[in-house]
């Protein structure tokens, strides 16, 4: 990525924000481009190969070729991964090996029902975070401010299996308010979905807001620290006034990085959260995947984590550039 | 030694969790009251005064189980992090040093590993590879050690512009000689500082491997595939599931604070 960057910086490219954009979108592609390629060695560089994986210890040397041959593994690696990806550009995914069956088929609605409980986490945590940070800081070395602080420490500190077990013990099997495993299906109404997802996402929300909570408060306390707050201060502008229109337009490019940095940190949460609650979703198939030594759906689930995961970070660069524009002329 | 008398409160309760993780771990063949498969009762067996916690689905005493997962979970993630660090902080030292082409090319790999997901990658290798103890903690080495390169390389680059280290390769001391005698005891403090958040992040990255199936296998046992063994539990009130992460709980918060409060030491009492 830093390559990419210091090339197109030596060419002295005419800065701006469009600019910008238009380098952090390439420098993304040339990074999940050398990550394609990363994940496709690792799986397939490594002693064993997925017709061993297939056929176990026992089998002959003769059905190995044979399923060599079949699979396309007899052919030279780099040939390999240039018609993996280029197939994969295309939409096509490769076969499971388990089943045989279309891997962008099983992707789809696994990867929407992981988007949904991400994105229905995200919508939780994004606003009670925010709302937690500034609330702390406008109360700061308050009771309120000190037990917010307290608690977010204590959540940074829970993983999140345990976070799940225990809504599940109390919520659950305790209370019974919701199932233990969240079953979703294709045409299930809005409504019921998100009663079916409740828990896991819940889970999500506590694993998250500590950290997002205590980064948005050092953000916030940060530009408090600057000059500029403490002339309004001194003018005598109203501290809820200060923190809310001088403070929080200064702390909204790193409050935005902050928040979606966080929300890749999803991408791997949301396999553990997965399988506590059996929920169909991306992470879930992975693991069995991987369990399996499925390996087309391994590259192929591997690539699409990693593709949102850098995504959201690209997305955090630009809308903080957005958000203050200074940061696109700096080096 | 003044420094002893006015120790916090929360640092001295860090030090007596730490101690009794190390304690437990060492002395796990005394504490245990029975053999990590030893069978000594009937299926989900209510907590009683012969098993503390009760006993798991195929009969196994679970606080026993506990107490050996403790000792495999907390060697498996320090000889790890172990290895990351010592891997980790001599490349990155060397690169820190030496610059050039090996440097360019360690530190753009490094940016690469640490682009990905950490979860993702693991994942990735524990496909093909065979998912022993050994590959395990060769895994979890090489992406923690991604971390302690970048650290140990940003020491090594700040320090050796500093006067002592040029005056050092004037007077013609050798690489080795500079790196013992003048980088490492001016950054010894943050390295041992990530090590400790580091065994923090392995332990949970452990368990996460275990709980999905993927890490220690059975015979052995370890907190995180005790909590994949005894989810079912919950249902008969054996809630030996939750104890692992409570305990990862307290070791993450003990090893904090002790490191919050070593560092705040080392720069406040200079």
């Amino acid at each position: 990525m830093t390559i990419a960057i210091a090339a197109l910086q030596r060419r002295r490219w005419h800065r701006g924000l469009w600019p910008y954009i238009a380098r952090r979108l390439l420098a993304g592609a040339a990074l999940l481009l050398v990550l394609s390629s990363l994940i496709f060695l690792g799986t397939a560089l490594l002693p064993g190969d997925a017709a061993s994986a297939l056929l176990g210890r026992s089998a002959t040397p003769a059905a190995l070729a044979e399923l060599r041959e079949k699979l396309g593994l007899d052919q030279p690696l780099i040939t390999r991964y240039l018609t993996w990806l280029s197939a994969f550009v295309q939409g096509d995914l490769g076969n499971s090996l388990m089943n045989g069956r279309a891997v962008s088929d099983s992707i789809a609605a696994r990867l929407g029902n992981t988007l949904f409980l991400a994105g229905f986490a995200a919508s939780i945590v994004i606003p009670l975070s925010i709302f937690l940070g500034l609330f702390s800081v406008r109360y700061r070395d308050s009771v309120i401010d000190r037990t917010i602080t307290f608690v977010t420490r204590g959540l940074v500190a829970l993983p999140e299996f345990f976070v799940g077990y225990l809504l599940i013990y109390a919520l659950s099997i305790s209370l019974g308010w919701f199932s233990s495993s969240s079953t979703v299906f294709p045409g299930m109404s809005l409504s019921s979905r998100v009663v079916a997802t409740v828990l896991p996402c819940l889970t999500l929300v506590i694993a998250i807001t500590g950290h997002v909570t205590t980064m948005v408060r050092a953000c916030v306390l940060d530009v408090l620290s600057r000059p500029y707050i403490e002339m309004a201060v001194l003018k005598g502008v109203p501290h809820g006034t200060i923190v809310w229109r001088h403070a929080l337009a200064n702390a909204l490019s790193p409050i935005i990085n902050v928040v979606l940095i966080n929300l890749a940190y999803l991408v791997a949460g949301v396999v553990v959260v997965e399988v506590v609650f059996v929920y169909p979703g991306m992470g879930q198939f992975m693991v069995d995947s991987v369990f399996n030594r499925d390996i087309p759906v391994v590259q192929a689930s591997a690539l699409l984590f990693a593709a949102i995961y850098i995504g959201l970070n690209l997305c955090a660069d630009v809308l903080a550039v957005l958000a203050n524009p200074r940061l696109g002329f700096t080096s | 030694m003044t420094r002893m008398f006015k120790l916090p409160v929360s640092v001295m309760l860090s030090g007596v969790a730490i101690a009794l993780f190390i304690a437990v771990t060492a002395l796990a063949p005394v504490l245990a009251p029975y053999g990590v498969n030893e069978i000594v009762g009937i299926s989900w067996d209510p907590p009683s005064l012969s098993s503390p916690l009760g006993t798991d689905m195929i009969g196994r005493d679970l606080l026993s189980r506990f107490i050996w997962g403790a000792r495999v979970t907390i060697l498996t993630a320090a000889a790890a992090t172990l290895l990351a660090c010592l891997l980790g902080a001599s490349f990155g030292i060397l690169a820190g040093l030496r610059r050039g082409w090996p440097d360019m090319v360690l530190s753009r790999f490094v940016d690469l590993v640490m682009a990905a997901p950490t979860l993702i990658l693991a994942m990735v290798l524990l496909t093909i590879l065979p998912r022993s103890l050994a590959f395990i903690v060769a895994i979890m080495a090489l992406i923690e050690a991604t971390r302690f390169y970048r650290l140990a390389r940003l020491i090594a680059v700040d320090t050796a512009a500093l006067d002592f280290v040029e005056s050092a390769y004037l007077r013609g001391e050798k690489t080795l000689w500079i790196i013992f005698r003048e980088i490492l005891p001016n950054g010894i403090m943050p390295i041992l500082a990530e090590f400790g958040l580091r065994f923090i992040f392995t332990v949970l990255f452990l368990s996460t491997l275990s709980f999905l199936g993927l890490g220690v296998q059975p015979p052995l046992t370890d907190w995180g595939s005790l909590i994949k063994e005894n989810k079912d539990g919950l249902l008969f009130g054996i809630t030996a599931a939750l104890l692992p992460g409570v305990a990862i709980a307290v070791l993450a918060v003990a090893v904090t604070t002790m490191v919050d409060w070593i560092t705040a030491g080392e720069n406040g009492g200079q």
